[in-house]
């Protein structure tokens, strides 16, 4: 189908984008890559009566380093994460969670931005980014803020943005030495959104024990899920396949998957479980020959 | 309310008056009558829409035409360098029957080109891989990956790059 009328505008400065927000609010819609809100547009499941399309702000497209952070302009394109050799250097789960995103035509266009704006479950950047830590920072006319994963996303495509506010950039936290990441997951074909996936940061001590264990899993429920108990549990402990599985039975204790024509919350409970366990794995091999 | 645009279609300057919910897909088949990229699905899946937004492959169906203002964009009717010639792609495609009904070969063409001029010596798993936001009812693949990779052959024996669609 096609999506039905609409007023347009595409402001060429971030200020100018803020004003027509605060101007329109409810009753319009940022348009960033358009990958996810076009496809809603053309069945008509969503009809802004205007589009703000923020594509011809240059200043928000970027990815940098600022005082060890590594700070990404919304405008960001999936592809600049996927090639950006500091974040292969610096964050490779992001290199690696990135590359899972649809198709390549699909990051050719798909923002960071519009990928945490968005706030898919299945979705991989939301829980890489709850996996380590991220900040969002916010701006509208009325001023800035920064806001942290956990209060960002709210809900199943639902966040703490309001309708004049902007995603400006995502602010991610330098990694220690020593660290190992993996992001794993599951889907019926390469390409379609994930049944189910697992981030985890591993740091190992110079006793070879686990400092600190993060996980994180997508799929998992209406928003990205840190598993707090299970990664409390694997802190001293010995990285192997019994305290790994014990913690990954752990990580996926009360999570409730939502049933449906592609997996039963039985079938989705046990297979983010297994993610957990690769994911974990993959994070201490990679954490152990950092260190060696 | 419409607005002009001005975008360069395979080297061609194109202007035209368009409502804003013009996708740019119906407005490379409809206003600049380049009927050869398709649309199946409107969505983003089927990846038979793909064409080149300044080199780089993208869904047309997914993009409204006034966002392509200033912009270049390559589509199947630009590959081949003349009307009795075929790009090397199009022609292992031909050779190697690589297509049947031909509805998903546009796409496929114009995702392929840029893939090769980023990976000229590509492992069939990566062509795979590749190919995997593209879809195809008729023939199995198995034929567009023997394709492709016999395309990246030539084009590397030759000595020369891909010619950028455009
Ligand atoms: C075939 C296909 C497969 C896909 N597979 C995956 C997948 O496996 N994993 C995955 O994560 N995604 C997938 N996607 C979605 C894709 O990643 C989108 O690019 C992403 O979800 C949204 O980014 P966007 O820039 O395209 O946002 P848009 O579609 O432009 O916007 C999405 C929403 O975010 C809002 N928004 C966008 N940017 C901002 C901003 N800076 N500030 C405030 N609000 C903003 C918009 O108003 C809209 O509500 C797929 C899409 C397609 C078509
Ligand atoms: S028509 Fe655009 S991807 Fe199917
Ligand atoms: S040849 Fe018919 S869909 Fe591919």
């Amino acid at each position: 189908m096609k999506p039905a009328q609409f007023e347009y505008d595409d402001p060429q400065t971030e200020d100018e984008a803020l004003d027509l927000l605060a101007r329109h609010g409810d009753d319009c819609k940022v348009i960033a890559g358009g990958q996810s809100l076009v496809p809603l547009m053309n069945f008509r499941l969503a009809r802004p009566a205007r589009l703000i399309d923020i594509n011809r702000i240059d200043s928000l497209s970027y990815i940098r380093r600022e005082e060890g952070r590594l700070v990404i302009g919304a405008m960001a394109r999936h592809t600049h994460l996927e090639h950006a050799e500091e974040v292969a250097q610096g964050w490779p789960l992001l290199t690696e969670a990135v590359g899972w995103v649809g198709h390549a035509q699909i990051r050719n266009r798909g923002t960071i931005g519009g990928s945490v704006a968005h706030a898919d479950p299945a979705a991989e950047l939301p829980a890489a980014f709850a996996a380590l830590d991220a900040k969002f920072q916010l701006r509208s006319k009325r001023g800035s803020r920064t806001v942290s994963w956990d209060e960002f996303f709210v809900s199943e495509f639902t966040t703490a943005l309001a309708p004049d506010e902007l995603v400006a950039a995502v602010e991610v936290p330098a990694l220690d030495p020593g660290t190992g990441t993996a992001f794993v997951e599951y889907a019926r074909r390469h390409g379609d959104f994930a049944l189910g996936g697992a981030a985890a940061i591993v740091k190992l001590g110079r006793d070879g024990r686990c400092e600190r264990a993060t996980i994180a899993l997508l799929s998992a429920g209406p928003a990205p899920v840190r598993a707090k108990a299970a990664e409390q549990q694997l802190r001293g402990a010995k990285l192997d396949d019994s305290s790994i599985r014990a913690a990954s039975a752990e990580a996926v204790r009360g999570l409730r998957p939502t049933s449906d024509l592609h997996g039963s919350t039985e079938y989705r409970i046990g297979l983010l479980r297994t993610m957990t366990e690769r994911a974990l794995t993959k994070a201490a091999q990679r954490a152990a020959s950092s260190t060696s | 309310m419409s607005r002009r645009i001005a975008v360069e279609i395979n080297g061609r300057a194109v202007e035209g008056e368009v409502e804003p919910r013009l996708l740019l897909a119906d407005f490379i088949r409809d206003n600049a009558g380049l009927t050869g990229t398709h649309l199946g699905c409107e969505h983003g899946v089927c990846g038979a829409c793909t064409v080149q937004l300044d080199g780089h492959p993208v869904r047309s169906c997914l993009m409204f035409a006034v966002q392509a203002h200033g912009h270049r964009i390559a589509t199947v009717e630009g590959m081949a360098p003349g009307d009795s010639s075929l790009h090397p792609l199009q022609q292992a495609f031909h050779e190697c029957h690589a297509l049947q009904c031909g509805f998903c070969t546009p796409g496929i063409l114009m995702t392929m080109e840029a893939f090769l001029r980023e990976e000229p010596d590509p492992t069939s798993e990566r062509i795979r891989s590749a190919l995997a936001g593209n879809l195809c009812r008729c023939t199995g693949y198995q034929n567009i990956i023997t394709a492709v990779r016999l395309a990246a052959d030539r084009l590397q024996n030759k000595g020369e790059a891909a010619v950028e669609a455009s």
